[in-house]
């Protein structure tokens, strides 16, 4: 039995231990918004926050989570609520299929949360490990770029820790 | 913000009833391909009598296209999308005649039904086959709206105008919304359609504009919309394991093992099920073995221990080294076959001031839609239900049908989100698996591939070769032009899906003497269509080779390019799906002058410059390039000149011409699909590098909103890509590139 945090819930699972994370938030918790893109760690479709760091969860084992907090972009913001990024994508209207969306937000929030004004080379650092097939790369960089400061006001409101 | 996105709308496939004198059927209408359901039977007196204050709690059915409910105005979207926009742009027509306010809209995806006609999304074709018969639908219901309000305010219907989800009777200062008026409304009888007024283009209010996709908001925070994420009750997970060659059958499989193994629930073999000769996109079932478990990721750790032994006595062997070096051979003459000869072609070459003779070369490559293929299957009473992300969900049910030996009646496909198609999706190979799988089986079963599996089991781009010669005058002119394309053959007689030329492809009506030949060669793994399917290829030889002999002529390329398409015209007078030289000049000219053509660049940098047209679709771009001494290839803008007609959705358009060209550049560096004793060599991508933000160009789309009919833009901004960028590493360093990927050709 596995215990570990989801989306501020406490929660436990007595899936395989070596079952990778993103299969259990998948198929047993059925949240659907992380997807499956590889399966190797290769293209971000997976990606969820660990501890607030963005995590490839396709060759996670869910056991590595044990005892730790786990964020989906379920919990990120909330339909009423969003996320400054979400928000932004919104705005910006960035997906075309939008498969790779949820994982490129993922990535987004972990960078915004410890550089809120990122330079376009912190951006593509940041975002290299997520693959859009459809090309939405310029849309995703206005996006994060356009939040800025307001990522600021959303972490401090959220409690959160900025290291600027 | 209203949510456009509300998942389903009850009653919106099966007709809703309004009260029992009404009756209601629907009707198709000969010709327009539009199908609406239609209220009749109920005389002006008695229509009259449902008033405005029986606002509609469920929604009540204007049309197939047009519901509208207290809660607002529902628009089915009838294509399936896949990443193109549709389910945005196709509801923005039916909206603009309705003069329904884009933020009453809620848009829902259609079921699969006849009366929405041809539910395909390919070819680029859902906006231009849909353009007409969508008006109607907005025009027709809001014609039925004006006359229920002008039946309760006794006026003629004349005076009354629209607006907003609005019918406003100015003279008497009165209006009354949708909303209200939807009860009325669906009893008023259904207008000719041929007698409609459609908007002229200076009335839209809508269409032009830049609108956010209709379920963006589902996207962002993570929504169950597509194929992989159909969730229901009691549902298994399967797994498909066929021979890495195509082609293979199980000899022998450990299915006691593999049961064993915690969390499957079956093991089984299928063996190989061909389909009937004829029938479009219809598919064979590949032989394999199914592993069907409680959750996905007990299936797939199941495929570890399966062991399977194939007999690839009939599987593929076709090996890609060997097909280039036999192209390479056969490029020294003409091909086997002729494909069109026009003027002196002997002549032309014999008295030509210079010739030019050069080898180009493409690479197979994968689809790599972001979603994995899957589809999800319920077998019940012998009727089998399906939940796919297809672009081709009445081909798919077809194709089931085939080779299951079922009653198509008997099969219900929905079509759900697809993450990505490219083409891909067009052939519902997954569809075939999971009824197969779900025969043998008294629960839903989803069946997932793994990205091994996908790219291992597509329906390649087909790789190419073209041995091309041109005829040079002494003025310069492009007087002579000679194509032997060598591509491949499934059937020995007819070439793979974008294997093939023709003399209409630029430069083709634009040289005197011509002469096309080919040599196809035999090749077992399926080839299929990929995103603007033989432009994505032939645009790179034809339109660098046409740089070759510009720059061997001294002359400049734009100018050269424009001499090319001479005065404007059609090439098929009356036929606005062949191309136009006037439309054409003008985004050749506006791609130059927006990327700085002629002028002083950044040190280093060069322009490279292309046309194509495909899709009905007039493209040029200009890409902005330099490459560094370890010839990586920056691509640092890339401006793209469009006319495909007045634009829908802005915002769509232009976010489909910059995934166009970065898809363009990601494809052109570095991916091939290597195929050694009929098995595809790269499996993931790490072998398969799709490009990453860090390369991605800053992508400038400037639309010509010409007054011709809006035509499709999911494909056609993509094959001009490579060759501008191909044109501009020569302009940058001498060198002609003549392969894709051009990775294999030494850049990075
Ligand atoms: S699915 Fe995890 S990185 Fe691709
Ligand atoms: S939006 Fe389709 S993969 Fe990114």
């Amino acid at each position: 039995m596995i215990e570990f945090e989801l989306n501020g819930e406490a929660v436990r699972t007595d899936d395989d231990p070596n079952t990778p994370l993103l299969w259990v938030i998948r198929d047993t918790f059925k949240l659907k918004g992380s997807k499956y893109g590889c399966g190797a760690g290769l293209c971000g479709a997976c990606t969820m926050h660990v501890d607030g760091v963005a995590s490839r969860t396709c060759t996670l084992p869910v056991a590595a989570v044990a005892n730790r907090r786990v964020t989906t972009i379920e919990g990120l913001g909330t339909p009423q609520d969003l996320h400054p990024l979400q928000a932004a994508w919104h705005e910006h209207s960035v997906p075309q299929c939008g498969y790779c969306q949820s994982g490129q937000i993922m990535s987004a929030a972990a960078l915004l949360a410890s550089n809120p004004t990122p330079s376009e080379a912190e951006i593509d650092a940041a975002m290299s490990g997520n693959i859009c097939r459809c090309g939405c790369y310029p849309r995703i960089k206005k996006a994060i770029q356009s939040v800025g400061d307001t990522s600021l006001a959303y972490n401090a409101a959220a409690g959160r820790e900025v290291n600027s | 913000m209203k949510r456009k996105d509300q998942p389903t709308v009850a009653g919106a496939v099966t007709v809703t009833k309004i009260d029992r004198r009404t009756f209601l059927r629907v009707t198709g209408v000969a010709g327009g391909g539009l199908m609406l359901g239609v209220t009749v039977g109920c005389s002006p007196e008695e229509s009259a009598k449902v008033r405005s204050a029986d606002v509609a709690a469920e929604p009540i059915e204007l049309n197939a296209y047009v519901q509208i409910s207290a809660d607002g105005i529902f628009i089915q979207s009838p294509n399936p999308e896949i990443g193109q926009g549709v389910d945005t742009a196709l509801p923005m027509i039916v909206a603009e005649e309705l003069d329904a306010a884009w933020s009453d809209v809620t848009v829902v995806q259609a079921e699969t039904h006849p009366r929405f006609d041809r539910q395909m999304s390919g070819g680029s074709r859902s906006i231009p086959s849909r353009w007409l018969p969508l008006r109607q639908a907005g025009a027709a219901a809001r014609h039925m709206l004006v006359a229920a309000a002008a039946l309760q305010w006794e006026v003629d219907p004349a005076e009354c105008e629209t607006r907003d989800s609005m019918v406003i009777h100015a003279p008497s200062n009165r209006s009354l919304s949708y909303m209200e008026l939807a009860n009325s409304a669906a009893v008023q009888p259904l207008p000719e359609l041929d007698g409609l007024k459609l908007k002229d283009r200076s009335e839209f209010r809508l269409l032009g504009k830049r609108v956010g996709g209709a379920k963006n908001h589902t996207l962002v925070t993570g929504g169950a919309l597509f194929g992989i994420d159909h969730r229901m009750p009691d549902l298994l997970y399967a797994t498909y394991v066929k021979c890495p060659a195509v082609g293979g059958r199980v000899k022998a499989a450990n299915l006691e093992a593999v049961k064993a193994l915690p969390g499957v629930v079956d093991a089984f073999v299928q063996d190989e099920i061909k389909p009937p000769p004829g029938g479009f996109l219809t598919v064979p079932l590949a032989a394999g073995v199914a592993i069907v478990a409680e959750d996905t990721w007990s299936a797939f750790r199941a495929r570890r221990v399966l062991d399977v032994e194939w007999d690839e006595a009939d599987a593929a062997k076709d090996s890609w080294s060997a097909a280039r070096a036999q192209a390479q051979e056969l490029s020294a003459g003409a091909g086997n076959e002729a494909v069109a000869d026009k003027g002196d072609v002997e002549g032309a070459f014999d008295n030509a001031d210079k010739t030019l003779k050069s080898f180009y070369e493409y690479a197979f490559v994968s689809h790599a839609q972001m979603e994995p293929q899957n589809s999800t299957a319920w077998m019940r009473d012998g009727k089998l239900e399906i939940w796919s992300p297809t672009q081709a969900p009445q081909f798919g049910a077809d194709s089931v049908a085939n080779l299951l030996d079922m009653d198509v009646a008997d099969i219900t496909v929905h079509a759900l989100r697809s993450g990505g198609g490219f083409g891909r999706r067009a052939i519902n190979d997954p569809m075939v698996e999971v009824a197969a799988i779900a025969r043998r089986l008294n629960r839903p079963v989803k069946l997932t591939w793994t990205r091994e599996d996908d790219m291992a089991h597509d329906y390649y781009r087909a790789g190419g070769f073209h041995s091309l010669e041109g005829a040079l005058d002494g003025d310069g002119k492009l007087v002579g032009w000679r194509n032997h394309l060598i591509s491949f053959t499934h059937d020995g007689t007819n070439p793979v899906i974008g294997g093939n030329i023709d003399a209409n492809i630029d430069p083709g009506p634009f040289v005197p003497n011509l002469n096309l030949t080919q040599t196809l060669l035999p090749w077992q793994t399926p080839c299929g269509p990929w995103r603007a399917p033989r432009s994505n290829v032939v645009a790179f030889a034809h339109q660098c080779f046409l740089h070759e002999l510009s720059h061997a002529a001294g002359r400049d390329h734009l100018e050269f390019m424009l001499e090319l398409m001479g005065e404007p015209q059609w090439l098929e007078e009356g036929n606005s799906w062949s191309l136009h030289t006037g439309r054409a000049a003008g985004v050749i000219r506006l791609a130059a002058e927006k990327a700085g053509w002629g002028k002083t660049l950044p040190e280093g940098h060069a322009l490279g410059l292309a046309f194509y047209f495909s899709h009905a679709g007039h493209i040029a771009e200009a890409a902005e390039v330099s490459v560094s001494d370890d010839r990586t290839v920056h691509v640092h803008r890339v401006t793209a000149a469009v006319d495909v007609g007045p634009i829908v959705n802005l915002s769509g358009a232009e976010n489909q011409v910059q995934g166009s060209v970065i898809d363009g550049f990601s494809t052109m560096l570095g991916q091939q699909v290597t195929f050694e004793n009929g098995r595809a060599l790269e499996t993931n991508f790490d072998t398969y590098p799709l490009l990453r933000i860090p390369r991605a160009p800053d992508v400038d789309v400037h639309f010509i909103q010409s007054d011709f009919p809006p035509t499709g833009l999911g494909e056609p901004a993509l094959p001009p890509l490579a060759p501008a960028v191909g044109n501009a590493i020569f302009a940058a360093t001498g060198e002609r590139v003549r392969r894709m990927p051009i990775a294999k050709a030494g850049y990075s």
